[in-house]
């Protein structure tokens, strides 16, 4: 499956995006480390959806807008680039930070959104669990602890890296939450706005966002399908990527 | 102000004495002590004869006692009568309401007759950290609160200010700065383009101040200051620069480098170090610069002996006339107007300190002010 490699302005940024398949429209939100390249899991799902993945305002070679301050600013501009895109009825597929502004777009606005899958998402802190520092440890650091499967950090590892693009991503994932760490405190009053269906998929061995934050989470959105994978870290989609899209199409 | 009490290996082991270093290694009763032996030292700085003396603000670290430099600087107003005292300075982003710096230091002023200085700062990034204040909004909180403390001194209250970060009704501070138009404002810094570019500009033409950096780093910002002065249309005044630096005056060079050498150490591979995420948190400098950080890295966060330390420019230390020496050809390189001189570092121990005070005030620095 081929994916295009554009560039569209919404708001004011050029925003890169990869899109490929057809069907329903299902646009994936990176985390903190971007979304360089398209990755297996994206082709496995475009022989489903259309699959649409954007790289955020802030990081990448999307451009840096001067409006980008918060996370909120991230999801008004979601909000944004699925009208401007004109996605009716689009499958919103967050991984960390891109589940934190999944969760963001929808207590706003669920009127293009079918469902969101929240693949351990950032945004909601949890009593008694301390998520990594990922900004105090240094990003090698961070790369072996998102992987369950050692060869998978050190293949990471082994990859190129783009000094300057690193750099900007871990700028904007500063911005948007280094403080509160990670989460917004004023979520969880309007989660019950969110009446679209909902499906979490969580790294039974997460060591940046640990799994107890799902108990939270499903307190929170209690109609919503928790699935938690076995022998995973924080990215389900690249370590159990066969299991990661089955559980996404079921 | 360090904990010179420290226990160095656990702070070695903990591979940096800053953010997490576990605060059970602080022991109140030997703090009691070092707090009242250190205000004593600073004390005797006035009986030395030293123009000004300087406290500064660090947080949640052995390295320094002093998370508020108020308490010391208020504690100095009322021991003290004619030197200045230099708060060197106030770390304006982290403060959630800048009015209580405008306030804190307006008091000071007035209390000890208009003896203030002034310093603001962003605070190191390793406060970025601790405080959980985010660094990307660092420049932008220090320039908004700068302005309000700035307002607040000097136009007639009440009055409202509108910023992005702070929003104040009413602005009418009691009381008010005792030297007109307010306390002379320093900008003491590790070295930066932004910094010396907003501190010179004509407007404000405040005192920046090169802290602990190698010799030759702090002539190229003095230059730049200069040089930036100069693309304003002026010409800088020595008054303008100054360099803080560390140093100890021994009775001859080999005794001073066998006295401080195992403090100076102590120091600068224990009190100082900290890893680079820490050191220099996202959007706290340009991203340039902590790409040619980053370049550095070996070099910077390495051990450094006294005698590279020396050969840096890092560290003066010797007899009175190698001291005196060392400080000739410097000033007449840069032409610094203020020196302001670390007595005490790391964990040199109170009879150390007080005779290179003594030492540093009696044989070198009546030579040095001469110069000026």
């Amino acid at each position: 499956m081929s994916f295009t490699d554009t560039y569209v302005e919404v708001d004011g940024c050029r925003t890169r995006l990869r899109r490929g398949g057809a069907g329903a429209p299902l646009v994936y939100l990176h985390g903190a480390s971007g979304a360089p390249v398209v990755m297996p899991f994206m082709e496995k799902l475009a022989r489903r959806f259309d699959v649409l993945v954007p790289e955020h305002p802030g990081y990448g070679l999307s451009g840096e807008p001067e409006w980008l301050e918060n996370i909120h600013d991230m999801a008004y501009f979601y909000l944004d680039f699925l009208k401007e895109l004109n996605l009716e009825d689009a499958v919103i597929v967050g991984s960390s930070m891109g589940g934190w502004i999944a969760l963001e777009m929808a207590v706003r606005d669920t009127s293009r959104i079918s469902s969101l899958v929240l693949v351990s998402p950032a945004g909601i802190a949890a009593p008694g669990v301390q998520p990594a520092d990922i900004f105090l440890m240094p990003p090698e650091e961070v790369i072996k602890n998102l992987f369950f499967d050692e060869k998978l950090a050190q293949a990471r590892l082994a990859q190129p890296e783009d000094i300057d693009i690193s750099l900007k991503n871990r700028h904007t994932t500063a911005r948007l939450a280094w403080e509160p760490r990670l989460h917004d405190p004023f979520l969880p009053k309007w989660l019950h706005r969110i009446q679209v269906p909902v499906k979490i998929i969580w790294g039974r061995q997460d060591r940046i966002l640990p799994v107890g934050i799902l108990d939270e989470l499903k307190r929170l959105l209690p109609k919503a399908q928790a699935h938690i994978v076995e022998n995973c870290g924080h990215l389900p989609h690249a370590e159990k990527a066969d299991e990661f899209v089955d559980l996404v199409c079921r | 102000m360090p904990y010179a009490e420290l226990d160095l290996e656990a702070g070695r082991r903990n591979g940096t004495v800053w953010v997490k270093l576990p605060n059970r290694h602080f022991d109140p009763e030997k703090g009691h002590r070092l707090y009242n032996r250190y205000l004593d030292e600073l004390e005797y700085g006035e009986e030395l004869g030293f123009d000004a003396l300087g406290v500064n603000e660090h947080h949640q670290t052995a390295y320094g006692l002093m998370p508020s430099p108020i308490v010391t600087a208020s504690a100095l107003a009322r021991r003290t009568s004619k030197t200045k005292i230099a708060i060197l300075g106030s770390a304006l982003p982290l403060r959630s309401h800048p009015l209580t710096v405008a306030e804190e230091h307006a008091m000071i002023d007035v209390i000890s007759g208009g003896r203030l200085i002034s310093g603001f700062v962003r605070g190191i990034g390793a406060e970025y950290h601790t405080f959980g204040v985010n660094p990307t909004f660092s420049h932008e909180r220090f320039h908004e609160a700068h302005d309000l403390i700035v307002r607040a001194w000097t136009e007639p209250g009440p009055f409202s200010f509108r910023g992005r970060h702070y929003s104040v009704q009413y602005v009418n501070l009691w009381p008010r700065p005792y030297q007109k138009p307010h306390p002379p404002i320093w900008i003491p810094s590790q070295g930066s383009k932004e910094t010396i570019d907003w501190a010179s500009h004509p407007e404000r033409r405040y005192a920046y101040l090169q802290t602990f950096s190698p010799a030759k780093v702090v002539a190229r910002y003095l230059k730049m200051y200069r040089d930036t002065c100069k693309g304003y249309g002026y010409e800088a005044s020595d008054s303008q620069l100054g360099w803080a630096v560390p140093v100890y005056v021994g009775e001859t060079d080999q005794r001073a480098r066998d006295e401080a050498r195992a403090h100076f150490e102590a120091f600068r591979n224990v009190f100082v170090r900290m890893p680079l995420e820490m050191l220099l948190p996202p959007g706290y400098t340009s991203r340039e610069s902590l790409k040619n950080v980053m370049k550095a890295k070996a070099q910077m966060f390495g051990d450094v002996t006294l005698e590279q330390a020396l050969e840096l420019g890092l560290f003066v230390c010797g007899s009175p006339a190698t001291v005196l020496d060392n400080f000739k050809t410097y000033w007449s390189e840069m032409r610094f107007g203020n020196l302001l001189v670390m007595c005490q570092f790391g964990t040199l121990p109170a009879d150390l300190t007080r005779s290179n005070l003594e030492l540093f005030a009696r044989e070198v620095m009546p030579a040095l002010k001469r110069l000026a």
